[in-house]
């Protein structure tokens, strides 16, 4: 019984550590640019079928370190284009934009890497189990939970040392004061937006390893990732954090009690902190609302 | 908000025109002439009465959402988990508890329509891109409750087993049993009467209120309008409307799937309510059938339909913001 709690939160944190990863990356284009980007977990799958088409070229480290950046560039690409045109409309209209591209970007992995699963290759020894008593955890589950934690302390870094962060956070509390002190507030979205595809991208290699690639891999996480940020609390990126974890662990924990509820236990969740804590759990007051 | 910002730039709403190049009752007898006559020019066009049926379905349902999207401009990115509640609420009702039609459409449009009354009193604080984000992730609750509950529901195969049973008026009896005119007129008869009731609440004090809100939020406030009531009325009602499309679509189908409570559907009704013109009555019709009729060709076109329609979206939004009867009103008023 320890064994298989222990083998289900590691499981809940891996697959909340996903939920974090792509949960920060549409909590930071949400807060700037006010834009709900269904198209992110499309992204994700833009990341891993790069990697998985760069990887005989550059081995598994290259792409893992490669593709991210393309699909962060990518994404500056469609910012630029098109999601720009409507931050200053109705937000209907940065929603349907974002939905029907998602659509595009689904077909088209479809049309040029095929409807089927396909797997990523992993280094030798990232395959091997840990310990012949810990035979469930293999190295990449060590090494995944390691990328993540370094991508979200990189982030967290980011935002609070450098200039370009500490203006996104700014722009987070208030978009019109930023722009009136001279920043370039076009500029800082696309940039912001691409950092949020970099996340996606990232999360996408490191999803391809654990459960190989599909059209479609991104849509399974993005509806957590959307209560990731609920829970957490819209305009909270610690918040995003914690939230992305607490229902990763929280659905895997149901799988070992019952296991057809772990769907239905992250919008529990949901629910019960809307009811009780309408901004979610480290919503600030004001924010969004 | 951005959202006050963007609804006060693309004002123009109905009632506000008061001298029309065209009498408002020729326009409606027009729309209803069309409709009732859909069973003896659609096939001359190549289409099929059961196609009519949908476009029916889902401008009701679209309408529906209007009344909050354009009417009172809440942005819901959910209305599908209530089309798709009302669509098993009939389903379950015929398969389980009784053979008839009315009480199946009146169990499902109340399951929807309460659903969405109780999950807005939790939102309705929320305000923009934030209300629809808990609209969809609410939304798919259901669709993740249908999709594993597989001995109640049917699960991913849907729900089958039931169809739609004749209706009986004391002595007479309406058969729509089969898949003819009939039914597509006992559609039609049930989209009047919501249609209508709609037309009356969007004219009452109730509906100003709620354009109110939507052009100047704050300044209602000051108006002494109950504003999150009023957004909470606006939500529940337009869910029971959807709901009870959705008890439409079950009937038309003989079946109720999870993918009517998916949230793509959401997407679906939105883009309709946009397509058609949001800031007007009849534009989800107009949206539906736009859409409807592509969906139904593009996906008997090509496997790659996924593209078209989400360059439908893209373009929609890109290039048409105001939908089709939208232009028209514009350029009327310039």
């Amino acid at each position: 019984m320890f064994q298989v709690i222990l083998f289900n939160v590691t499981n809940g944190l891996i697959i909340g550590a996903f939920y974090v990863l792509m949960a920060l990356g549409l909590s930071l284009i949400l807060n700037l640019s006010n834009v709900i980007n269904f198209a992110h977990g499309n992204f994700l799958a833009l990341g891993g079928y790069l990697a998985f088409t760069l990887s005989p070229a550059l081995g598994y480290w290259g792409a893992l370190l490669v593709s991210p950046f393309i699909t962060a560039l990518i994404g500056l690409a469609v910012e630029r284009l098109m999601i720009r045109r409507v931050y200053n409309r109705d937000p209907v209209y940065s929603l349907l934009l974002t939905f029907g591209f998602a659509f595009v970007m689904q077909d088209a992995a479809r049309y040029i890497w095929g409807p089927n699963g396909l797997p990523l290759g992993l280094p030798e020894f990232l395959s091997q189990p840990i310990s012949p008593t810990l035979f469930f955890i293999t190295w990449y589950r060590v090494f995944m939970v390691g990328v993540v934690i370094v991508a979200v302390l990189g982030l967290f870094a980011f935002l609070r040392y450098t200039q370009v962060g500490i203006r996104i956070r700014a722009g987070t509390l208030d978009l019109e004061t930023v722009a009136s002190l001279g920043v370039n507030i076009s500029l800082l979205r696309t940039f912001n937006f691409a950092l949020g595809c970099l996340l996606a991208g990232l999360s996408g290699v490191l999803a391809a390893g654990q459960i190989g690639l599909n059209p479609n891999m991104g849509d399974d996480l993005l509806m957590p990732s959307f209560i990731a940020i609920i829970v957490g609390g819209v305009g909270s990126l610690i918040g995003t954090l914690f939230g992305g974890l607490l229902i990763g662990v929280a659905a895997a924990l149901t799988t070992v009690f019952y296991p057809s509820a772990s769907e239905a236990v992250i919008y529990a969740i949901m629910m019960i902190v809307l009811l009780v804590r309408p901004r979610g759990l480290m919503g600030e007051e004001g924010m969004m609302a | 908000m951005s959202a006050e910002i963007g609804t006060g730039a693309t004002a123009g709403a109905i009632g506000t025109r008061r001298t029309p190049a065209v009498p408002k009752w020729v326009m409606l007898a027009v729309v209803w002439a069309i409709l009732i006559a859909v069973p003896y020019w659609l096939p001359l066009l190549g289409g099929y009465t059961a196609l009519a049926g949908r476009v029916l379905v889902f401008g009701l349902a679209a309408m529906g959402l209007n009344l909050l999207l354009g009417f009172t401009g809440v942005l819901s990115f959910g209305h599908a988990a209530y089309f798709g509640l009302g669509a098993y609420g009939a389903g379950l009702t015929l398969r389980y508890l009784a053979h008839s039609t009315p009480l199946a459409m009146l169990l499902g449009t109340l399951l929807g329509g309460l659903a969405g009354t109780l999950f807005g009193l939790l939102i309705v604080r929320r305000r923009g891109v934030y209300f629809a984000m808990c609209t969809i992730a609410f939304g798919q609750l259901w669709y993740y409750l249908a999709y594993s509950w597989n001995d109640f529901t049917g699960g991913f195969d849907g729900l089958r087993d039931f169809h739609r049973e004749p209706i009986g008026f004391g002595p007479l009896t309406l058969d729509i049993t089969d898949g003819g005119n009939k039914f597509y007129f006992f559609l039609l008869a049930v989209f009047a009467l919501a249609v209508g009731l709609m037309g009356l609440l969007v004219r009452s004090p109730f509906g100003h209120t709620l354009r109110a809100i939507r052009e100047n939020e704050r300044r209602a406030r000051f108006l002494a309008i109950p504003v999150e009531r009023q957004i909470w009325l606006s939500f529940s009602i337009s869910c029971f409307f959807t709901a009870l499309a959705g008890t439409l679509y079950a009937l038309l189908n003989n079946f109720a799937d999870p993918l009517a409570l998916h949230y793509s559907l959401s997407g679906y009704l939105v883009v309709m309510c946009v397509m058609g013109g949001m800031r007007t009555f009849w534009g989800p019709l107009v949206g539906a059938a736009v859409f409807v009729v592509l969906q139904d060709y593009i996906s008997s076109m090509t496997v790659n339909w996924m593209s078209f329609v989400g360059a439908i979206f893209v373009i929609v939004v890109l290039f048409f913001p105001r939908g089709l009867l939208g232009m028209r009103r514009t350029r009327k008023s310039v």
